[in-house]
Order: structure tokens, then sequence, then C-alpha cells
């Protein structure tokens, strides 16, 4: 298999694991407990399909890979996430605003995925597709919710948006592996996706009487290994214990 | 039969009580105590493991750490949802608890220190309450009982997970097996300080008991785990820090050493290492989620309002 395959891989996994472990930061830390328990529901699925990757990437590589050297062991500039992902929770708005435009995301490219050339990466990605139904559903019923519930939320939302809107144009510029996903039809088409994510955001910015922002200046750079100075923070966390006491079973 | 006398006989044939039959006002009150504390333990228990979510140390230990702590905010809610069947709103009980009026397991009020305080936890806290809380299954009050039977269940599995942990750095390196060993080091003492005072200072046993909500006394519950853990340490190949735990033959149970009582209720009064910062934890994220709550009743009231003119 080839090595753009295996790229596409890790930037999937890239991309779940560091939003799972982002919304793991809430547990116990929620505003509602239904809500810390949904929340947490979440970063568990988004680890979980984190892991599938990192094994179907691992397993492909040999050489001793396994999903967690993947994880624990690469730097920042060897993670290929896009940088929407590890900007830091905020607030409750910020958080399910995040989880809404990436999830929506996720949504349209693994109903792709599911017709993947690839029959393994069409299987792992029908399995995440279920849960990022809900995710969907949970996180644009949040977005409506702030954005039409009290002034204080609608103004939380525009300042969440004010934030994140710009780190949502790199979802959508293909990185030359994504290129060749399309191509040879085992990855997505970023140039549907990004119609599909269009029509979605729009239909519940309308619902939450949200402003659709203008087109700006977007950031750049995850899929690179170009990113912000928080990744290196998320990473030093996570990965302590195999960092401090390495080639230990755990 | 008075109503009185129903109720009484209702507890002497092992008939559940329900929320809507009569009972004395002390035995609510003793009901509210017990469920809402129990509750509170769940809550701020998540703090604690909640620590190494973040840090965990493999993939797999991650996502059954996250699990684990969040069927603890489960327990917390089927706990919550038992209390208000007796006449008390969750943000009462939160408000109890935010002011100090309402207490929560002690053992939250200890750092957890390393990975291995996660299996320590697992092992020694979830031991103990399980063994606490298994009785509670039968407890008289039917909605505590059914919450229990399924928190059990839950909690063996997390009993398992955390011996698990440790014996997998205990089988490791030195160092490893060092961070197991201080894990339990710390761990022990608070643990078995767990059920609570000793039998002739424990003020509610006595009635508890006869009510059929609690079913042993602190004592003999304490016993038992120090039994059970007794036997397990030796598959780990650790020890329990107290010089004083060995097997009597005559009683056919393992002496220990005494327990700091002094050191109990300096942690049941605030003063433990954590107290501060775990009821800080709660309220935070109590009072910045306030906004959030606010926002969701905005919304559910507006589309109330438009649905029902939609209807007219």
């Amino acid at each position: 298999m080839s090595k753009a395959f295996v790229s596409y891989l890790l930037s999937l996994a890239d991309n779940t694991l560091i939003l799972g472990h982002r919304n793991s930061e809430w547990c116990g830390h929620g505003p509602i407990l239904e809500q810390d328990i949904a929340i947490t529901n979440m970063a568990l699925d988004c680890i979980g399909q984190a892991r599938n990757f990192y094994q179907y990437a691992a397993q492909l590589m040999g050489n001793h890979t396994t999903e967690d050297s993947l994880a624990y062991l690469r730097d920042v500039t060897e993670f290929t996430n896009c940088l929407l992902v590890e900007l830091p929770n905020g607030d409750w708005a910020k958080t399910v605003l995040r989880h809404f435009l990436f999830s929506t995301f996720q949504y349209y490219v693994y109903q792709q995925l599911k017709n993947s050339n690839d029959t393994l990466l069409a299987a792992i990605a029908e399995k995440g597709f279920k849960e990022i139904t809900y995710h969907v559903r949970w996180s644009s019923e949040w977005v409506i919710r702030l954005g039409d519930g009290t002034e204080e939320s609608k103004d939380r939302v525009l300042q969440a948006l004010d934030a994140v809107w710009s780190y949502t144009g790199e979802l959508f510029q293909p990185a030359d592996f994504e290129l060749q996903a399309q191509q040879e039809g085992w990855g997505a088409d970023l140039l549907l996706v990004k119609r599909n994510w269009d029509e979605k955001i729009k239909a519940v910015f309308e619902e939450a009487t949200l402003p659709m922002p203008p087109t700006a200046w977007m950031h750049a750079g995850g899929k690179q290994g170009k990113h912000t100075e928080h990744l290196g923070f998320i990473l030093a966390e996570m990965q302590f214990l195999q960092r401090a006491y390495p080639n230990s079973e755990w | 039969m008075t109503p009185e006398n129903l109720f009484e006989d209702k507890i002497a044939k092992e008939i559940k009580i329900e929320p809507r039959d009569w009972m004395p006002e002390k035995y609510r009150q003793t009901l509210i105590r017990q469920i809402s504390q129990h509750a509170h333990s769940e809550i701020v228990g998540m703090l604690p493991e909640g620590n190494w979510i973040t840090r965990a140390p493999s993939l797999r230990r991650k996502v059954i750490l996250l699990a684990k702590v969040q069927d603890e905010a489960g327990h917390g809610l089927y706990l919550y949802s038992a209390a208000e069947t007796l006449g008390i709103s969750r943000d009462e009980m939160y408000d109890q608890l935010h002011s100090g009026k309402a207490k929560y397991s002690s053992i939250f009020n200890y750092p957890t220190l390393s990975w291995a305080d996660i299996g320590a936890i697992g092992w020694l806290v979830d031991g103990a309450a399980i063994m606490n809380q298994v009785p509670l299954c039968r407890s008289s009050f039917g909605p505590y009982a059914r919450a229990m039977v399924r928190i059990c269940k839950e909690e063996s599995f997390h009993q398992r997970q955390g011996f698990e942990i440790l014996l997998t750095l205990c089988r490791g390196t030195e160092a490893q097996r060092k961070m197991a060993q201080d894990a339990i080091n710390r761990w022990w003492w608070p643990s078995i300080m767990m059920f609570g005072p000793k039998d002739d200072e424990s003020p509610n046993t006595i009635q508890s008991m006869r009510w059929k909500i609690k079913r042993f006394s602190n004592d003999e519950l304490r016993q038992k785990f120090v039994d059970v853990c007794a036997e397990q340490i030796k598959t780990l190949g650790l020890t329990i820090p107290d010089e004083n735990l060995k097997w009597n033959e005559a009683t056919q149970h393992y002496d220990f050493g005494a327990i700091d009582w002094n050191e109990f209720w300096q942690v049941v009064q605030g003063n433990g290492p954590c107290n501060k910062e775990r009821l800080q934890a709660r309220k935070k994220a109590w009072e910045a989620g306030a906004w959030v709550r606010e926002a969701a009743n905005a919304y559910a009231e507006k589309r109330k309002a438009r649905e029902s003119t939609q209807a007219a």
C-alpha cells in the first residue's frame, strides 16, 4: 500500500484523537451532568475511531509500529491533524461550535469513505459514520439552543465563531495525500465534502439565528505538520508516561 | 393497620418501601442524606481519576478510564434520581454540596499522584465501595436498592480493571513496581477508613440497621475488606503498609493495626489534601455552566411557545 494511503490514515487518526483529547478535558467539569456524560461519550467515540485508523496504519507500516507508538512517540511536526481540533476548549459555546463544524466535516468524509475501494477503510468509516451521525445531531442542537437561547448565549456563540471560523478553511484545502486519495478512489473528494458542509452549516446557522461569517483569511498548516502552539502542550501531557518510562508495558 | 404499622410490617417482611408509601420522616431524611452523599461521592469521585484521562499511558487505558469516569457520572445520575423520589431536587442537593452542608466520601480528598493511583483506586477504593454497596442492593428503599444493583455490577468491573492495572505494573519494570507500591502505601489507610467510624462511634448505624437501610456494621464490612485484600496482595507481590497485619487462627480473620482516626476526622472536617480543590472544581463547573443551563431553558420555553402558537 502506498505511502500516501498511510499518511491519509494517520491524518484521519490524528484529527479524531486530538478532538477526542480536547473533549475528554470536559469530563467531570461539564455544565450539566447529562451533558458531561454526552461529551465524554463523544470523546470515547473519537478516540475509538483514532485507534481503528492507527491500528490499520500500524499494520501497514510494520516494523513494530503500534497504535501507541503512533499516538505517543511522534512529535508535533509529525502530527497532521487540522488546527481546528487542537484549539483550546474555551467555554461550552466554543466547544460545541467546534464540535459541530468538525463533526459535520467528518460526517461527509466518512460518508464517502464508506464507499472507499479499500474495504477495511470502508468498514472503519461505516462504524465511525454511525457515531458521527449522533455527534452532528447533538452539536447542531446545541448550536441552535445557544444561538437562539439567551442574549448571553448568543453573544458567546458569536465570540466562539469569531475564534474558530478562520480554522475551517483548512479542512477543505487538500494535502497531496488527499488529492491522491480522491484520484485513486480510496479517499474522499473534498470539493464534494465542502459543498455538503456549506449547506449543512448554513441550514443550522439559520435555525440558530446566527450569521454566516464572511469568507476571509483562513489559517492552515496542520496537514503539513505546522501547528499552533497548543499541540505541543497536548502532546506533552498525553505522551508524558511513555516518554518518561520508555519501553514499558502499561 | 396504621401507616406506621404498615411501614414496620413491610420492613419486617422485607417488602420494599416505595416513594409513594408512607414513611417516617426520619427514615426519609436518613435516606436523602445517605443517597445524596453517595451521589455527590460519585460526582466528586470523577475528579481524582479524571486527572489522568489526558495522561493515560496507552490508548487502551485511556478509553477504559474515560468509560469508567463516565460510568461514575451515570451512577451519580441514578442516585440523584433515586433521591429525587424522596422529595428533594437535584439543584437543592447541589446547593448542599456546594455550601458544604452535604458530605461526600472523604477518600476523594486525596490526590492522584501517579498512574498507579488509578490502579490503586480501582482495586482498593472501588473494592471498599463494593463491600459497602453490595448489601445496599437489599436496602429497604426500592429506588435505592434498584440503583445499587446496577451500580454494583459496574463497580466490580472497575475493580477488576484497577487490579489489572496494578498487576501489569507489578510485572513491568522496577520503576513501575515502585510506582505501584507507593500508590498502595498512600491509598491503603484512607481506603479502610472508607467504612466509616468504629461501630461504637457511628451514631446512625443502629437505626439504619433496624430500618434495613444498612445490613452490616462499619467494622464488620471493614474486616471483610481487610481479609480479602490481605489475600489479593499476594498475587501482586507487593505489601500492605501495616506491620500488624497478620492472620489470626482463633478469629479466622486478619488482625490489623490501629487506624489514625485523627486523620479521618481532619479530612472529614475539610482539612484533607484536596478538600478545597475538589469542592472548588465542582462549584466552578456549576457556576461556569449557569449561562448554559439558562440558555437551554430559554430555548425550550421559546420552542414550547412557538409550538403552541402553531397548534392554535
